[in-house]
């Protein structure tokens, strides 16, 4: 076939750069028998009980569609979930809506509230799809970089210093995949009375909030005036190991509840009912599950972070999520000739920081959603890779 | 409970080596908590988990009811202890319920363990009766599922 088909994308498509975690992949597929920590999941499978509800649910043959914001069950279970984790409450009614996954709820609240050429402000190193989202949406992405002298927090200096006029938006996430940094209190006050002084909307993508391993999780939007400027995003896939249900939610202002659900109507429609159904037997009885899992995680995190320091890697601890985010600066290489060296001298799978923004750079994301064994066997095999490239 | 108890109920197989690494501890430390969970009988022993088919196992196990008198000193006491003191006694309970005692009990073939029920425990004065049911397949022991074929899996080597 001709590949001049070319012609016919888009051109703000065409300019998106490729996601520089797929080319990495396309190197790792090649070698199946190295060993993968480049894993953005959990490996652990759905509790059984929350898969059996879904299997309930096909059983008896709940197949259609449902309510465009979700199941009215679901949305009344996920207000009493963030009630009680959250300490905010919304109505199930008009402020709360069932996506797609946090993904889609992310990329519906941009094309709901972006007009061409709007900025929107947010902090690097991040989760690949947050630059594309908003240039997909017409709107012009504003980098914050992060470091690791603020364990990957966000400087309320830095947003102020990357503020420019035309901002609209202000995405955060934490903890933050891939740096598992988060942001305390303090700061998060600072930039909470920043957004109200500069009228910015918040998206607050908090995902991983439930492995949270050190101090309590807080989300801005539980900050005074907040809650009214902030679209708060979460889902189950990583805290109940639902990746493959895709499934999570918004909860926000009605208004803006609504014109999401506007952009889902017409795109998504609804999401699967059947995840829904699962949804909500996570909800109800998923806690002790969860709870189980953050444990090992934890466990596993004092391993790697352990490790890594102990190989000559500085490594941050990381307060949530399932990523280690150490540096690789030492070596002297760059993120991605660290990562291919790995690889094919050692048979060992991390990523690039850069594949996570131009401030990823000098780093690498290695996920400790693995067994205790593969940890200990891929963090030997590093640190005999660091002390080589060192000499 | 032990950081190294919590471990060792995760079910991961590690070595001593492994499990001081994973905890942040010495080797020796490992060893001395193992000691004295040993010593407090806190931790009793280790064994495996087969998969009956694939070992080819042809052991017999059978689930078998029993009834008791109580005594004055003791309750069932002395008799489950009796009984749980064969070697062919693989577990016993006490139960709530129509009968005392649930005794899993195991032998090379079905006239092994039925000489067992006959010979052995009815005979034991203070059995009052037996009811025998023999295991016919396992599905599932101490949290391992048998026979599901483990598939490949789909999930990316690397994601987002």
């Amino acid at each position: 076939m001709a590949d001049d088909s070319q012609r016919f994308v888009a051109d703000h498509v065409v300019s998106l750069p490729r996601s520089g975690i797929r080319d990495f992949f396309a190197i790792v597929a090649a070698m199946p028998q190295a060993i993968s920590l480049g894993i953005g999941e959990p490996d652990f499978v759905t509790p059984w009980h929350i898969r059996e509800a879904a299997i309930f649910a096909l059983e008896k043959g709940k197949t259609s569609y449902t309510d465009n914001l979700g199941l009215i069950r679901l949305r009344r279970e996920i207000n009493t979930y963030v009630e009680h984790n959250f300490e905010l409450s919304y109505n199930p009614d008009n402020e709360i809506l069932v996506a797609v996954g946090v993904s889609e709820a992310l990329d519906i609240a941009l094309r709901a509230v972006l007009n061409p050429g709007d900025k929107v402000l947010y902090h690097e190193p991040c989760y690949v799809s947050y630059s594309p989202s908003i240039l997909l949406a017409h709107a012009q992405p504003i980098a914050i970089g992060t470091s690791a002298e603020d364990q990957f927090g966000i400087n309320p200096d830095a947003v102020e210093a990357a503020w420019e006029p035309g901002c609209k938006v202000l995405m955060l996430n934490f903890p933050t995949n891939p740096t598992g940094g988060v942001t305390e209190r303090a700061k998060l006050e600072r930039i909470a009375k920043f957004a109200i002084e500069k009228d910015l909307l918040v998206i607050s993508d908090e995902i991983y909030s439930e492995l949270t391993f050190e101090g309590e999780h807080t989300s801005i939007a539980t900050l005074p005036g907040m809650q009214e400027r902030t679209i708060f995003l979460h889902g189950f896939s990583k805290a109940f190991a639902m990746t493959g249900f895709r499934i999570g939610y918004a909860c926000g202002p009605a208004p803006l509840i609504e014109a999401m659900m506007k952009v889902h109507q017409y795109s998504m429609l609804c999401a699967p009912i059947l995840s829904q159904e699962a949804a909500i037997e996570a909800l109800k009885n998923g806690g002790p599950a969860v709870a189980k899992m953050k444990e090992q995680y934890h466990r596993r995190r004092d391993l790697i972070v352990r490790r890594f320091n102990e190989s000559g890697l500085t490594c941050h601890l990381p307060k949530g999520s399932f990523y280690a985010f150490p540096s690789i600066q030492s070596t002297g290489m760059s993120s991605m000739d660290f990562c291919r060296g790995l690889l094919t001298e050692e048979e060992v799978a991390i990523v690039p920081g850069t594949a996570f923004g131009p401030s990823g750079a000098g780093f690498a994301r290695a996920s400790f959603s693995t067994s205790y064994e593969r940890i200990i066997e891929a963090t030997d095999r590093i640190e005999r890779y660091v002390d080589k490239v060192r000499k | 409970m032990s950081s190294v108890l919590q471990l060792l109920l995760e079910g991961e197989h590690l070595n001593t080596a492994q499990m001081a690494q994973v905890l942040g501890l010495s080797e020796s430390d490992i060893a001395a908590e193992l000691k004295r969970l040993e010593g407090e009988e806190i931790l009793l022993g280790w064994r495996p988990v087969f998969n009956p088919e694939r070992a080819q196992e042809t052991i017999v196990r059978a689930v078998i009811e029993v009834k008791i008198s109580p005594e004055r000193d003791g309750g069932f006491d002395r008799l489950a202890t009796r009984i749980s003191r064969f070697d062919s006694v693989e577990s016993c309970y006490l139960m709530s319920g129509s009968y005392d005692l649930l005794v899993i009990a195991t032998g090379s073939d079905l006239r092994d363990v039925a000489t067992f029920v006959s010979e052995r425990l009815a005979s034991i004065e203070g059995v009052l009766s037996t009811a025998t049911h023999f295991m016919l397949r396992a599905y599932k022991d101490h949290g391992h599922i048998f026979s599901s074929p483990t598939e490949d899996s789909d999930k990316p080597a690397v994601s987002a």
